[in-house]
């Protein structure tokens, strides 16, 4: 088993860095034709609107900047070093040749100003990449503005909100539905459209509770939103009544595309019944992610929503595309220019390289390779799978590390911070919310056999040194560039630390 | 105590559209944030402001204030000197949101124009603007 150590620097933030006057450009002067003939620059700007001072950035050279942020990169953690199981993110690896063709001057150098008809090419791409996307979700149109899974979703609500109010009973459909199990950001999404969020249970098999969902609808219902496969790793065996059930009081159907790659190109959440669906670029298709971002969060919908979707809408004219601003019933902007092109641009390379049965391959490589774990954790005999276990995941798989809290007193936390000192990201932990001790893992399809097989057995010695060393779990990680953080410190109000100014009288008052 | 909706609206003081009040004390005038403003911000975490004796102007920032969701510059509702800063403030920007037009003032200064004072609010007007706020 490689070890894993990683970097420690004791790096300054980069205000620390530099001294005052160095800097890693030169700008020529202005030439003096130039000056004598329109006088000094300041001229064309307003004195109200002039600074009175230099803005305090810091001053550094360039390969100042280069190690600066190399160093930093070594105290991170990412796809391309090794196993990175966090649940419900499709860590899956980003292939270099998405990244190699966002970056072609052709592609990265182009204005949004630009006239439409000098950019016929990446608006080719685009059009192109919205009808691959709605032909893998199974929708009629798709916009591929919203600017990550969270922003569609807000899209979706939107567009909720727009087809009650076209149908005249807005103020009746307050309410939208949502089950225990689903993402945070659905009732935030939900929250934010202006709907109240009605949360449905599970039942035992970890599935919606239908007959809850029965009596939770009614004609104040907007609709509802539901993750399929859900954040257990179960397909939604009754989504076809669940349709139902929403489509006859006049809801509409919302598909949160978090769990896309459990299923991609095998079935469509168009086909099951859903009438608005969001795509995450970064998780399903080999964009970067999080942190690292930007993401890209598309969003389709069926003929009858799409009216809705915002403008400009990207439109084929006697053979070329144009920019669509005209759309009388649309819910407008939600994000200035038209997406996060670049990213968008590497999900077109993926499906170009991947093509149709590539596509379905990923899906049964990432489902197999999570039920392949799920075999390998269950024989260890120390983590549970609660929801009918003998069931099949798709995508990612939810177990509970209950047996060693009540057994040594050890939490999922310990669990996940001993991962590291193994050189392994840990998985999702603490959610789903209806999983006590959860650890919610998926393996994506990028991880060969050696890789899970090396995950299951860091498992294993972990639930050992639970019995023989607990006090190593308790104090993990140690091989990391931080160790154990005091959590509570970072994200109470009163503790935090959120700019530079505060650090710098944080430290005045030690 | 007038309230609008959930926010404090006091009688007695003078306010700005950019979420300040402003308290007449003799020659004085003592300013700090509205209780709207500091519930929008939430947790103030630090504060950010001006010397004694330095000059502030209308509708020109003069400080800032940190809160867990946002930055926000302080604008000043008067032009004058600063005659004293509430230090105590600094050390504990919670007073803003616990107690924002009594422990949480932030200046007094010694306005230069009084003639400004037609630019601000007075209470009924106040209250009024109030009710036109979000809540959100």
């Amino acid at each position: 088993m490689p070890g894993f150590r990683q970097t420690r620097w004791s790096e300054p933030t980069v205000f620390e860095l530099g001294c005052e006057g160095r800097s890693g450009y030169l700008v020529p002067p202005i030439e003096n034709p130039i000056k004598e003939e329109l006088g000094d620059i300041q001229i064309f700007i307003p004195e109200r609107m002039r600074r009175q001072e230099p803005p305090k950035l810091p001053e550094l050279s360039e390969v100042e900047v280069v190690r600066h942020f190399t160093r930093l990169s070594q105290m991170n953690y990412c796809v391309d070093l090794g196993f990175y199981p966090l649940g419900s993110c499709t860590m899956k690896y980003n292939p270099k040749i998405n990244d190699y063709l966002a970056s072609l001057p052709s592609l990265n150098l182009l204005h949004p100003y630009q006239d439409e008809m000098t950019v016929q090419g990446v608006l080719e791409i685009l059009h192109t990449l919205s009808r691959w996307l709605a032909e893998i979700t199974g929708t009629y149109e798709v916009s591929l503005q919203p600017a990550a899974g969270a922003h569609g979703e807000f899209l979706g609500a939107l567009i909720m909100r727009a087809y009650h109010m076209l149908s005249d009973d807005l103020s009746e459909r307050t309410e939208l539905i949502i089950p225990d199990s689903a993402h945070g950001t659905n009732p935030a999404s939900a929250a934010m459209a202006g709907f109240k969020a009605i949360i449905v249970p599970s039942d035992k098999t970890g599935c919606i509770d239908v007959d809850a969902l029965k009596s939770a609808v009614s004609n104040q219902t907007a609709g509802l939103m539901l993750t399929n496969p859900n954040t257990l790793g179960i397909f939604e065996e009754n989504i076809a009544e669940i349709a139902g059930i929403i489509h006859d009081v006049n809801g509409l159907l919302y598909y949160d595309g978090a769990n896309l790659n459990a299923i991609l190109g095998k079935v469509r959440p168009g086909d099951m019944g859903f009438d608005i669906v969001h795509i995450n670029i970064h998780k399903t298709f080999g964009a970067p992610h999080g942190g690292g971002g930007p993401g890209a969060g598309p969003l389709g919908v069926s003929e009858e929503l799409a009216k809705f979707l915002p403008v400009p809408r990207i439109i084929v004219e006697d053979g070329k595309y144009r920019l669509d601003y005209n759309q009388p019933h649309s819910i407008g902007k939600i994000r200035s220019f038209y997406g996060n092109i670049s990213v968008l641009i590497r999900a077109y390379a993926y499906i170009l390289s991947l093509g149709a049965e590539g596509l379905k391959e990923t899906a049964e490589i990432s489902v197999l390779n999570t039920n392949y774990l799920i075999k390998k954790i269950r024989e260890l005999d120390v983590y549970k799978l609660p929801y009918d276990s003998k069931r099949p995941r798709k995508h990612e798989c939810v177990f509970s590390t209950k047996p060693l809290l009540e057994e040594k007193g050890i939490r999922t936390i310990d669990i996940s911070k001993r991962l590291l000192d193994y050189g392994i990201h840990s998985p999702t932990i603490y959610f789903p919310m209806i999983v006590e001790e959860a650890m919610m893992i998926e393996p994506t399809e990028s991880f060969e056999k050696e890789e899970l097989d090396r995950f299951v057995e860091v498992l294993r010695k972990i639930a050992q040194e639970v019995k023989t060393n607990p006090e190593l779990v308790f104090q993990a990680p140690k091989n990391t560039a931080v160790t154990r953080l005091d959590e509570m410190k970072a994200s109470h109000p009163k503790t935090m630390t959120l700019s530079w100014r505060m650090h710098i009288k944080g430290q005045s008052n030690l | 105590m007038v309230k609008v909706k959930d926010a404090e609206v006091p009688e007695g003081l003078i306010y700005s559209k950019d979420f300040e009040w402003v308290k007449a004390e003799g020659a004085k005038v003592r300013i700090g944030i509205t209780d709207y403003a500091q519930k929008q911000l939430r947790e103030i975490v630090y504060v950010e402001l001006p010397a004694e004796g330095d000059t502030i102007t209308q509708n020109e920032p003069y400080g800032t204030v940190e809160s867990v969701k946002a930055v926000s510059d302080l604008v000043a509702p008067l032009s004058g000197t600063i005659e004293q800063v509430n230090t105590e403030v600094q050390d504990k920007p919670e007073l803003l949101n616990e107690d924002p037009y009594n422990k949480g003032w932030l200046l007094v200064i010694a306005p230069s124009n009084m003639e400004e004072q037609k630019n601000l609010m007075d209470h009924p007007q106040a209250v009024e603007w109030h009710k036109g706020l979000s809540e959100d």
